[in-house]
């Protein structure tokens, strides 16, 4: 009997040791067929009709120039993402040949190896070059270019101009009036938040880490470092962490907030203040404040300044394996050429890559002003590390946010616990 | 419904009984191979490579196949059990899963007690509501209850108001710590409580009348008839319902998940089963959240081992 359970022993410590586990075997070389259908991923949106309509065109002009090929399009929620791409990159013969991606993304996509590298495609594309070398910097991986920037996402301050008239204030200029004007606003009208703002808002927090002089992180050599517990993080995270306060937006309701639901209570008439995106237009056109807002730039610390706002956007990508390299990027480069980004920008609000049809686009329509000239003012971006995928679906730094605002941990204790998060990831 | 006899089946006598048994051996194990193989493909195959994967440094980049794989030995275990959160977790769904348990229990045993009284109508009527109860799936389970709860548009703050209670007006219940989880465990009582009480029903029912009326004819009292006679019987039944139920409770998901939209305000209302997915599947990081995997299966694999023994030791009894 004994010799029995030691012999079954033996066979399991054998059975872990020699085995590994399954991995899938690595991506095809691809290929370069010149027929056949491409599969396309693009993110499926709130109002998605405008930007069908616009692909589908797009889908007609590029089959018109190319006999036997087909456009396949697949819509991937947002939310969903993980998981979709997890499974192509698991399984290459299930994964498309172009997808769209988020900018924050890229490099944890590369470390999964699955997209190809598009440096010299961009360099041979004649409108590569208008492509704005900041945006083109957040599709790069080590000097590598792994996507076509497909449109620019920034954000801006979005308020009710009757609400500021009624109460005899003017758009903040710095960001210590904001607060203090989203405080006069709660007390005058408690039905309404000062600013509706969430803990799960990361992207609205950064501009104030970054405007009070904080960084998320350094590089030194190959090494990210988490530098969040520095005293300039501190004050700026703190500075957000307020406005979620009884007094401003109070916790019960905002502190689990993302970015979209912040929104959406802008746009329900729910608030008097909002941070949102650009592309956010068409969904704050659509609810029951229609002509009583107006936007500016996010201010910085000290007065008439410009918080760094958070350079996002999506890219558009070709795996590695596709067998259709050569269309892929043709199909790419047809979709981000600047017929279609202005094409994009009527049909969406996106603002464009390309510097001439950003500025064309700019010079007539006056919405977009404060968000070209916060993008003029510079934009920083996320650490682009492969880390950074993982931090973020981990909700390191909304955990944090919420902490404070809470009173659960002071800022000192929650943002070393955030820091600590952040370099385990780093590795 | 109308039953009939089976006719009896005609039944060889063996005339050398050695062989007929190695006979049987052979038929049980056909019968048996089915269920062994689907056991095989589907319980043991995916345990052994979740044990696999734990001692790996398991991410997507190996996944796909581009990275190499590197054994760390016990290393995802030593991180997990050296981090705070981990244990905090772990105490708090022990917290949880045993309030959910103790509610199911109670709210199904009484349920079913009361059906044992009620005349077929109510009865029905009560069976018809806990069906329906269980039949539901999870998810929207969570979210009409969520519905119920809302902070502005909720029935249940405006009837709140409506009697009295000013205060409820605007009140959040999936803010607080205790309060969100009591919400929580409250739904997953609420969809439970059928399979307890059903059980349970049964049981009470399968209690023959005539030890039920010698006990009262010896004088014994009905607290006595309860304690002494009825406990005793239900005792199998009430061990089979509670070891579920840790089961289930224990390994709560889409609750916690849709109704504190995952994890509640700074991750104060995680259970093991939701930190395991935000720390290791959305992130990527498979070998962790295989040894996650593994030592939730580990302590399951206990409490059952518990059951199983205590199991025997009746049977013994009996």
């Amino acid at each position: 009997m004994r010799i029995r359970r030691a012999l079954t022993g033996l066979a399991v410590l054998g059975l872990v040791a020699g085995c590994a586990p399954a991995q899938s075997g690595p991506a095809g070389a691809g290929g370069d067929d010149q027929t056949g259908t491409l599969r396309v991923w693009l993110f499926d949106e709130a109002s998605r009709a405008p930007k069908e309509a616009t692909v589908k065109e797009a889908i007609a002009e590029f089959k018109a120039a190319h006999s036997g090929v087909d456009v396949d399009v697949q819509w991937i929620p947002v939310e969903g993402r993980a998981d979709k791409f997890s499974g192509a990159f698991n399984d290459p013969a299930s994964a498309p040949d172009i997808a769209e991606f988020g900018n924050t993304d890229v490099a944890a996509y590369v470390a999964a190896g699955a997209f190809a590298d598009l440096t010299t495609d961009v360099k041979n594309w004649k409108e590569g070059a208008d492509l704005l070398p900041t945006v083109l910097d957040t599709a790069k991986v080590s000097d590598k270019v792994y996507g076509l920037p497909w449109y620019t996402g920034i954000r801006a301050l979005y308020y009710r101009t009757d609400v500021f008239a009624e109460l005899n204030l003017t758009p903040p200029k710095s960001l210590a009036e904001l607060t203090e004007d989203a405080r006069k606003i709660r007390a005058a009208k408690p039905d309404l938040y000062g600013i509706s703002t969430g803990g799960k808002y990361t992207y609205a927090m950064l501009p104030f880490l970054w405007a009070s002089g904080g960084e998320l992180a350094t590089k030194n050599g190959d090494r990210w470092t988490a530098t969040v517990t520095s005293a300039q993080a501190k004050a700026g995270v703190q500075a957000y962490a307020d406005l979620i306060k009884p007094d401003i937006c109070p916790p019960e309701q905002c502190a689990n907030l993302t970015g979209t639901q912040s929104v959406q209570a802008f746009s329900g008439g729910k608030a008097a203040m909002t941070i949102g995106g650009d592309f956010n237009r068409k969904a704050i056109e659509g609810g029951s404040i229609k002509g009583k807002y107006a936007v500016v730039p996010l201010p910085g610390t000290t007065p008439g300044s410009i918080a760094p706002a958070f350079a996002g956007g999506n890219l558009l990508g070709t795996f590695a394996a596709s067998k259709m390299h050569g269309l892929s990027v043709e199909f790419m480069e047809l979709l981000d050429g600047a017929k279609y980004q202005a094409k994009m920008y009527t049909a969406m609000g996106n603002l464009p890559t390309l510097g001439s049809v950003q500025q064309q686009i700019a010079s007539n329509d006056p919405f977009l002003k404060p968000f070209v000239d916060t993008l003029k003012s510079g934009t920083k971006f996320v650490p682009s590390s492969a880390s950074w995928s993982k931090i973020d679906a981990q909700g390191v730094l909304p955990t944090a946010v919420q902490q404070i605002a809470t009173g659960g941990k002071t800022a000192d204790a929650a943002l070393s616990d955030a820091s600590a998060q952040m370099n385990k990831a780093f590795g | 419904m109308a039953t009939q006899q089976l006719p009896l089946p005609a039944v060889a006598v063996p005339l050398k009984p050695v062989r007929r048994r190695r006979r049987d051996g052979r038929a049980a194990a056909l019968y048996l191979a089915p269920a062994l193989i689907l056991l095989a493909a589907l319980l043991a195959y995916p345990i052994y490579q979740l044990v696999l994967i734990s001692f790996y440094d398991y991410g997507q980049p190996q996944a796909a196949g581009t990275a190499p794989l590197t054994f760390l030995g016990f290393a995802n275990y030593t991180d997990l059990l050296g981090d705070i959160t981990f244990w905090t977790v772990l105490a708090k769904t022990v917290g949880f899963a045993g309030v959910c348990v103790l509610g199911g229990l109670v709210v199904g045993t009484a349920l079913a007690i009361l059906a044992t009284r009620v005349r077929s109508l109510p009865r029905m009527l009560l069976f018809l509501a806990a069906l329906g109860a269980w039949a539901t799936p999870a998810i929207a389970g969570s979210y009409v209850w969520l519905f119920l709860f809302d902070t502005d548009f909720g029935l249940v703050n405006e009837i709140l108001v409506k009697i009295g209670f000013d205060g409820m007006a605007h009140h959040s219940w999936t803010y607080g710590t205790y309060s969100t989880f009591g919400l929580v465990a409250a739904e997953v009582i609420w969809c439970s409580f059928p399979f307890v009480m059903v059980t349970m029903y049964a049981g009470i029912q399968a209690i023959p009348g005539e030890v039920l009326e010698a006990a009262s004819l010896d004088g014994a009292s009905w607290f006595r008839i309860s304690k002494s006679v009825i406990l005793p019987m239900l005792r199998p039944l009430l061990m089979i319902a509670t070891i579920q139920s840790i089961i289930w409770d224990f390994k709560v998901f889409t609750q916690i998940y849709v109704m504190t939209n995952g994890g509640g305000v700074a991750g104060r209302n995680l259970v093991l089963n939701v930190y395991a997915y935000q720390q290791a599947f959305a992130g990527s990081e498979y070998g962790r959240g295989a040894a996650i995997g593994v030592v939730m299966t580990l302590l399951l694999l206990s409490i059952t081992g518990l059951y199983v023994r205590s199991q025997r030791r009746s049977d013994a009894w009996l």
